[in-house]
């Protein structure tokens, strides 16, 4: 092709190559950006993969719903549901060399929409994700102090005291709530922008980036760190978990399976749904990431060790998480008897540790015959541990306010805050370079990057603007707005368009085809169990997820969790339900991103209504020269349509 | 005279016994938690003991009604448990039959309980007058905030790493264009070459005239 490297001034190249042109071919790979080595692009995938879902949501799941008995139905969707859509998109980005955008357009131009929705729910879902680093950076900055600011509450004006809210929840709740997020009692009252917290994520975004100021060249360099240096930190917490008293309790918590759980539905659908979120399907990123591997590279293989190494992960985080959960369920527990005895020995002037928590039934008992009225009076607690090994937690709640009360405990505190806080750091990064990756590629791809805008600058200005927008979430009412962002953004778009995405590569790319090119890359044609998993039983699946997911949604009131220190029932949530203007923007972030779908699908439609006959297959491209044009033609009037 | 002597003081006692009493309203509740405290090296509650809180309450008295020369005996202690708790009184050395009243007393235990904890080797928890709130330590607050510091530190590395990034990117730039200039120069004359003469692919790539080129640029 003689007119090939005059054509290629951007950085990509986005030739769609049949198999044929082995030389031509060469040429384009080295404008294309690619991974140094497998191995970066394996972590990268794992690194976007595994994240601070693994850590936080995955052991709550396992523990409500029945310990080890939950791994049944998760392998179960990793099996028929995760690997199978996560083969489809490494494969197709692969093939077809280019981003999300790009990928969709050229399989059919009717289903273009389904690239620029991925890249609008990447966009978004970025936001508020770095919102939560923020979150994890505060902390950080807070871990080197002695003490840790969240173990005492603070004191109170005159000193005689400490304050009241503190003194009513707990000094972990305080800090989280007041001290950290300032946080507003109902999403009405936006509050003002807290200047910590704009500091915090002007830092997060910085970090962020620097990994990402070069695309995958600067993302592959940092990913070495950021991926391993979470494994390390499970290991050292495991070993020491282990050895803390209370750790066993947990552990048997934890893993012992309790079979009547698998007969409910929703156990089901919650496996479907997180291995769906855990393993970053539908993002983009993935697309983007396999998009710059050299096409021959066995895309089966690397779908095993992704898929595997992201639920192993799981697996392997909630041992040590569990094991701490155990000890703090054991020091409340021995707070609570400690407390019993107290009160015992203080009412009835019994000499001094003589009641220990050994004799304490006999004494309880002795004292209960010869004074039943003045015990009575005491109002003792019933201290049971299985009550504070149930009162476990998810999301910000497990990092922020339980675990950060379990580590108070332990000696050396702020080694292993500090060290908690970098792990949770490095895995919500590499999450956020697939992200990030998810809205850069495609853009690239559709050389909306002016020629003259270095890609340092224009990674920039993503980040600049994403921070911008952002600042929501610095208000009062943040936290609030976050988790509206969370459950609407992040779960109902990735279904619907997950669920295109294997249609559209099942049906209307072709089976058949599909196979071809897997074929040619790895050498090898996929087995029965992936035909099975693409025609008939993930799409299915999908199906059934998306609907029980939108039939539990809407059975929910619209309803949140509100902190509010003058509540009757302070230090409980008040539980508030959303204005209505508030649930217009729900139902605005569900529907926008998905909305491209349908409106391209109608615009390519009416334009092939209008204009006449060969319409380009492919992304439209500047043409340089007549010779290219028709060179892309010939092998555009190929791919569409054909099944 | 000596039968009224022993009769007054019989009388007095017990008077003084009657105003100590749990419940007494100028009385205060005192628990002490020992072994709680100090584990193996708990001392044990004796007569001696009680004297040395009998003797540092009057050092507390006469710290903060100055001039008043309060005596062991002016501290009258009753109810004495197992738990070691009990309930004290304090009288005036002026008039043993007036009680000095409470806030005088709260605020004579409140100047000087580090001293009466540290003869006790004991703590605010564990050595208790009930109802007297122990006035708590002023938090230590630095000058800068900690997470400040680590804040800067943070972000002066990583504002550090930007600049460097983007430094090295726009030299390498340059380097490129240097190398793109002298690389098209070249390309210019296969270009040519090959469009001119269709089937040139298949022909040997002449050498020795683009060496002349670079040769001659230099």
């Amino acid at each position: 092709m003689t007119g090939d490297k005059e054509m290629m001034e951007g950085e990509d190249g986005n030739e769609m190559t049949e198999g044929e042109d082995g030389g031509a071919e060469e040429k384009e790979i080295t404008e294309r950006p690619k991974w140094d080595n497998k191995l970066q692009y394996l972590l990268t995938c794992i690194g976007f993969a595994v994240g601070l879902g693994n850590v936080w949501r995955f052991p709550y799941l396992c523990q409500t719903y029945g310990g080890g008995a939950f791994l049944i139905p998760y392998l179960i969707a990793l099996v028929l549901e995760g690997l199978p859509l996560l083969h489809i998109e490494l494969a197709i980005g692969q093939r077809l060399r280019l981003g999300s955008v790009g990928v969709w357009n050229s399989i059919s131009p009717y289903l273009g929409g389904l690239g620029v929705a991925s890249m609008m729910v990447s966009f978004l879902v970025s936001m508020f994700y770095n919102m939560i680093l923020a979150w994890i950076l505060w902390y950080f900055f807070h871990s080197f102090q002695d003490p840790l600011p969240w173990r005492n509450c603070p004191v109170n004006l005159n000193h005689t005291g400490y304050i009241s809210e503190c003194e009513k929840s707990s000094p972990v709740n305080y800090f989280w709530y007041h001290e950290t997020l300032n946080i507003t009692p109902n999403i009405q009252t936006s509050g003002s922008i807290e200047w910590w917290l704009v500091l915090c994520l002007a830092s997060a975004w910085c970090l962020v980036y620097i990994g990402f100021i070069r695309g995958i060249e600067t993302i592959g360099k940092a990913i070495y760190v950021t991926v391993t240096f979470p494994y390390l930190v499970l290991t050292i917490f495991l070993i020491r978990a282990l050895t803390l008293p209370g750790a066993a309790d947990g552990l048997v918590y934890l893993f012992t399976p309790n079979w009547e759980t698998l007969k409910n539905p929703q156990v089901w659908l919650d496996a479907a749904t997180q291995i769906f979120f855990s393993l970053s399907l539908a993002f983009g990123g993935l697309i983007a990431f396999s998009s710059y591997n050299p096409q021959k590279n066995n895309c089966e293989m690397d779908t095993l060790i992704v898929g595997c190494v992201n639920s192993f992960t799981s697996i392997y985080a909630s041992i040590p998480i569990f094991a701490i959960l155990g000890f703090k369920a054991n020091e409340n527990y021995n707070t609570c008897q400690n407390w019993n005895i107290l009160q015992l020995t203080n009412a009835f002037n019994v000499g001094d540790e003589n009641i220990t928590v050994a004799n304490y039934q006999d004494w309880l008992n002795h004292l209960n015959a010869t004074d039943p009225s003045e015990v009575e009076s005491l109002d003792l607690k019933t201290c049971d541990l299985h009550t504070f090994l149930e009162q476990s937690a998810s999301g910000t709640g497990l990092a922020f306010i339980v675990f950060t009360e379990a580590v108070i405990n332990m000696p050396g505190s702020q080694v292993w805050a500090v060290l908690f806080f970098v792990m949770l750091f490095c895995l919500g990064l590499s999450s956020m370079f697939g992200n990030l990756q998810g809205v850069l590629t495609p853009l690239m791809d559709l050389h909306m990057i002016p020629t003259w805008m270095p890609k340092e600058v224009f990674t920039g200005l993503i980040c600049l603007l994403a921070f911008t927008i952002s600042l929501i979430f610095t208000l009062g009412s943040g936290n609030y707005w976050l988790e509206i962002f969370n459950n609407y953004v992040g779960s109902m778009p990735l279904l619907i368009i997950a669920f295109f995405e294997i249609v559209t590569v099942a049906y209307v790319y072709g089976i058949n085809r599909f196979n071809d090119d897997i074929e040619w890359m790895t050498g090898r044609r996929p087995n029965i169990y992936w035909q099975a998993t693409w025609r008939f039983i993930s799409p299915f699946l999908l199906l059934v997820v998306f609907v029980a997911y939108v039939v539990t949604e809407a059975e929910q009131p619209a309803t949140y969790n509100a902190w509010n220190p003058d509540y009757v029932y302070f230090p409980l949530a008040e539980v508030l339900s959303y204005p209505g203007w508030v649930v217009a923007i729900c139902a605005l972030l569900s529907v926008v991103p998905v909305v491209s779908i349908p409106l391209v699908a109608s615009y390519r439609f009416a334009m092939s209504q209008r204009a006449d006959a060969s319409q380009c297959g492919g992304v439209v491209v500047e043409f340089e020269s007549d010779d290219i044009r028709d060179a892309r033609d010939d092998n555009a009037r190929t791919i569409p349509g054909e099944l | 005279m000596l039968d009224k002597i022993l009769f007054l003081l019989c009388l007095a006692a017990a008077l003084a016994d009657q105003r100590c009493m749990p419940g007494a309203p100028q009385g205060f509740h005192v628990r002490l938690s020992i072994k709680t405290a100090l584990g193996d090296e708990a001392y044990v509650w004796n007569e001696n003991e009680m004297f040395l809180f009998r003797a540092s309450l009057a050092f507390a008295m006469r710290n903060h009604m100055g001039g008043q020369q309060f005596e062991v005996s002016n501290i009258i202690v009753c109810n004495e448990t197992e738990r070691v708790s009990f309930w004290f009184v304090v009288t005036s050395p002026l008039d043993t039959s007036q009680l000095i009243d409470q806030e005088n007393v709260e605020v004579a235990v409140r100047k000087s309980r580090n001293r009466i904890n540290g003869a006790f080797l004991l703590n605010d928890k564990t050595l208790e007058f009930i109802g007297i709130l122990p006035t708590l330590a002023a938090p230590f607050i630095p000058a800068t905030p900690p997470w400040l510091i680590a804040f800067g530190v943070v972000m002066g590395a990583v504002g550090a790493g930007i600049i460097i990034m983007l430094v090295s990117s726009v030299v390498q730039r340059k380097r490129k264009a240097n190398e793109k200039t002298r690389d098209e120069d070249n390309d210019e004359e296969t270009r040519v070459k090959t469009v001119e003469n269709g089937a040139a692919r298949d022909g040997v790539y002449n050498m020795s005239f683009s060496e002349d080129e670079r040769f001659t640029e230099m």
